[in-house]
């Protein structure tokens, strides 16, 4: 859906993106993770043609990323808001029409969005009476109101309460299996690891790593192995257990092993006290970490 | 109300149609372009009402000794008492003025030998509060006018010989124009007419350039400005804003021009008919100063040029207002509050602020180096190219003082642009000066 290629962005004091290749494939749902000031918001305004970059190329589709796109991406930007003397309604249709729908194009399609999130009835209210949980659904109809290809989110959870994350959390996805190809940027890497396909993740103005998430975290598994026993058990054999609690099922070690633990697994299934194993896949901020203190692991051919 | 201006494809429109609506159906438009016109009548006349009203007359006691005032009462405002030279001197003067209602003591010595060259240098006035400004031009000119009939009498000259002889000369004076059209010259009218439109064009550049100072300022503080841009470009957001604003003020001007219209009417037909009915009558029947006086306007009024004062007026106000507006936008776009716009309002209100100051030397010299270059500088040409314009200005000035106006506008537009573009998105930073001109290179 977007191929960036060899983006470069300077501002006076620093180079926020640096050489950055990026490939979001289309309806995909996309990471896009890394620390504040990695980057992330300025290759967001690149794609919606807020900035223009110094160097490189930036693709939508298969052709050069154009102003009519505009009208194809959806953006919810982290600095968000709603002119507070407006009417929801009048809102709606305004920003709507910005992207280019005719008023009743826009009236219609707002009608079902308003009905689906349970906010008919605020059409003649004024944007300054909703509350914050109000406005935020207002915000996301206005985001998605064209049906664009493309949705951007840019911190989409900060802000918004438990239950309307759920809510959009459920519209993004249903958005997706619809066929939109989704962005979410953020700095909190675990809040979007469940719902992601694929990540990028950039530090400095540089990409460190991008693809596949499970792919990534396959290649960055690191011999950490869980065990979770009826009792509690001291013997390991010698290897460098990482951590021991109690769980609802029993008792569940972390252990490292540089290769895979069989013989801790058949002695243990032998004891009668193995209730489950599994191999534990690195999260995306320990791979960040690992990535920052160590490197990028090179990819081997297998 | 949906004024649904057709679908035009180019937001730009969408985005005027917005500004517009938005403050037009206001209660706060309705309450100033209905009250802006009475409130600007008041202003007119509040001054003047004041200034004639009548006021506590002033006493002021005279200790006369060389009976050079007597028996003159003074006026209204100014009552003058005399006392009795023969039984008080300065110091029981003082005393009595000290414990009494009286305002004021004035003290006119006689000297030895009742010298009028002695007695002008050696007045006295003393008040109980520092004695205003008007009274002691008044009694200046009294004494003034004493003595000098003291002075001719004591040369053997008789006054009223004087009184007629003193010539007041009026010169008509003319513009030489096309053979065979010398103008009459009208530089009261003139003076008044520019002074006015000068004052009205800085008050309304300021007023509407503030309002789009103020939406870019609601836009980013808000936060909607992101999603906007996100949609149109930032150059054709904010020019939507300066236009929309614009259109505003067109609307507001046509409003206040129709109520004027409208106001005139009521009051010279209904509430104070016999005024008018006096003065359009006062040349009519015999009064011949009046006459004159009458004749004299309506010739002075026809010499002015109205159709290039109003075309003006409104060309000056419109560069004005883009050129300011535009700046104000960046200005507004550089700030997260309202409190922190100050120290970059100050150097762009400046130039403003220098033609008004210099309006007076402009009216007076409208064809001076200062005129002339204050009109050409475009920050300040809008208001003293409006004072110089009632009293005819040579053709290329105005179109070459138009042109640096438009081409300054289209300049500064594109650097505003520049500074509004990143101005918009930056957050919690007090930025400098450095800065902005970083930010024009981004």
């Amino acid at each position: 859906m977007i191929t960036a290629k060899k983006v470069t962005k300077e501002y006076s004091s620093k180079r926020a993106l640096d050489d950055v290749d990026l490939f979001i494939p289309k309806g995909s749902i996309y990471g896009l993770l890394g620390p504040n000031g990695a980057g992330k918001t300025s290759f967001i305004r690149i794609m919606n043609q807020i900035t223009a970059p110094d160097q490189g190329e930036v693709y939508f589709g298969n052709e050069l990323l154009q102003p009519k796109d505009i009208a194809r991406i959806g953006y919810l930007p982290e600095e968000r808001g709603l002119y507070k003397k407006m009417k929801v309604g009048e809102q709606v249709l305004y920003l709507a029409r910005l992207k280019g729908l005719t008023t009743s194009e826009a009236k219609n399609r707002a009608k079902d969005w308003f009905e689906r999130l349970e906010m008919s009835g605020w059409w003649d209210k004024k944007v300054e009476d909703l509350s914050k949980g109000m406005a935020q659904k207002v915000q996301f109809v206005t985001t998605v109101l064209h049906e664009p290809e493309l949705l951007i989110f840019d911190e989409p959870f900060t802000g918004f309460d438990p239950i309307n994350t759920n809510l959009i959390k459920g519209e993004i996805q249903r958005l997706n299996e619809n066929g939109a190809t989704v962005i979410f940027s953020t700095h909190r890497m675990e809040s979007v690891e469940e719902i992601c396909n694929h990540i990028g993740l950039i530090d400095n103005g540089k990409v460190m790593i991008e693809g596949n998430l499970l792919d990534i975290r396959k290649h960055y598994k690191d011999g950490t192995f869980a065990f979770t026993t009826r009792t509690l058990i001291d013997d390991w054999g010698g290897h460098k257990v990482l951590s021991q609690k109690e769980d609802h099922m029993g008792y569940r070690t972390v252990l490292k092993s540089a290769t895979f633990p069989k013989e801790m697994v058949i002695a243990l299934s032998e004891k009668e006290v193995l209730v489950a194993f599994e191999e534990v896949l690195p999260t995306v901020s320990d791979i960040f970490i690992e990535i920052v203190k160590n490197g990028p692991k090179p990819w081997k051919h297998e | 109300m949906d004024l649904n201006l057709g679908n035009m494809s180019n937001p730009i429109f969408l985005i005027i149609q917005r500004e517009f609506l938005s403050r037009v159906r206001k209660k706060t438009f309705l309450l100033v372009t209905l009250i802006g016109p009475l409130a600007f009548a008041a202003l007119m006349i509040v001054p003047g009402l004041l200034a004639s009203m009548p006021e506590d007359a002033k006493e002021i006691i005279v200790l006369d000794e060389p009976s050079l005032l007597l028996p003159h009462e003074g006026k209204e405002q100014y009552q003058l008492e005399y006392l009795d030279p023969r039984e008080n001197d300065l110091e029981l003067a003082k005393e009595l003025l000290r414990d009494s209602k009286y305002d004021a003591l004035l003290y006119i010595p006689s000297g030895e030998s009742w010298d009028p060259d002695f007695i002008k240098n050696n007045i006295l006035l003393y008040g109980k509060e520092d004695p205003s400004m008007e009274m002691q031009g008044y009694l200046d000119y009294l004494l003034e006018e004493q003595i000098n009939k003291a002075k001719l009498l004591k040369n053997g000259v008789d006054p009223a010989v004087v009184a007629q002889i003193k010539t007041n000369v009026s010169i008509k004076s003319f513009t030489l124009g096309e053979e065979g059209t010398d103008e009459q010259s009208a530089v009261p009218i003139k003076m008044a007419l520019g002074y006015i439109t000068g004052m009205l064009i800085y008050f309304f550049i300021f007023f509407y350039s503030v309002q789009v100072m103020r939406g870019v300022m609601e836009e980013k503080s808000s936060r909607i400005v992101e999603v906007i841009i996100s949609s149109v470009r930032p150059y054709q957001l904010m020019m939507g804003k300066i236009l929309g604003i614009g259109l505003v003020g067109v609307v507001q001007f046509i409003i206040w021009i129709g109520l004027s219209g409208i106001l005139y009417t009521v009051i010279s037909t209904f509430l104070f008919p016999e005024l008018f009915a006096e003065q359009a009558a006062a040349g009519a029947d015999g009064n011949p100063a009046a006459e004159m006086v009458g004749l004299e306007v309506l010739d002075m009024l026809r010499s002015v040029d109205f159709t290039t004062v109003i075309v003006g007026f409104a060309f000056y106000f419109f560069g004005g207002y883009f050129l300011y507006s535009a700046l104000f936008a960046a200005v507004g776009s550089a700030v997260d509050q309202e409190a922190d716009s100050q120290q970059f309002m100050l150097p762009v209100t400046i130039p403003m602020i220098l033609a008004i100051i210099t309006a007076m030397n402009v009216i007076q010299e409208p064809n001076g180096a200062l005129a002339f270059w204050m009109s050409m500088i475009p920050l300040t040409s809008p208001i003293t190219m409006m004072i110089r314009l009632p009293f005819g200005i040579p053709l290329w000035e105005v179109f070459l003082s138009g042109a640096i106006l438009v081409s300054t506008f289209f300049a500064v537009v594109g650097l505003a642009g520049k500074i509004y573009r990143v101005g918009i998105l930056m957050y919690g930073k007090k930025v400098t000066w450095k800065e902005l001109f970083k930010w024009l290179k981004y």
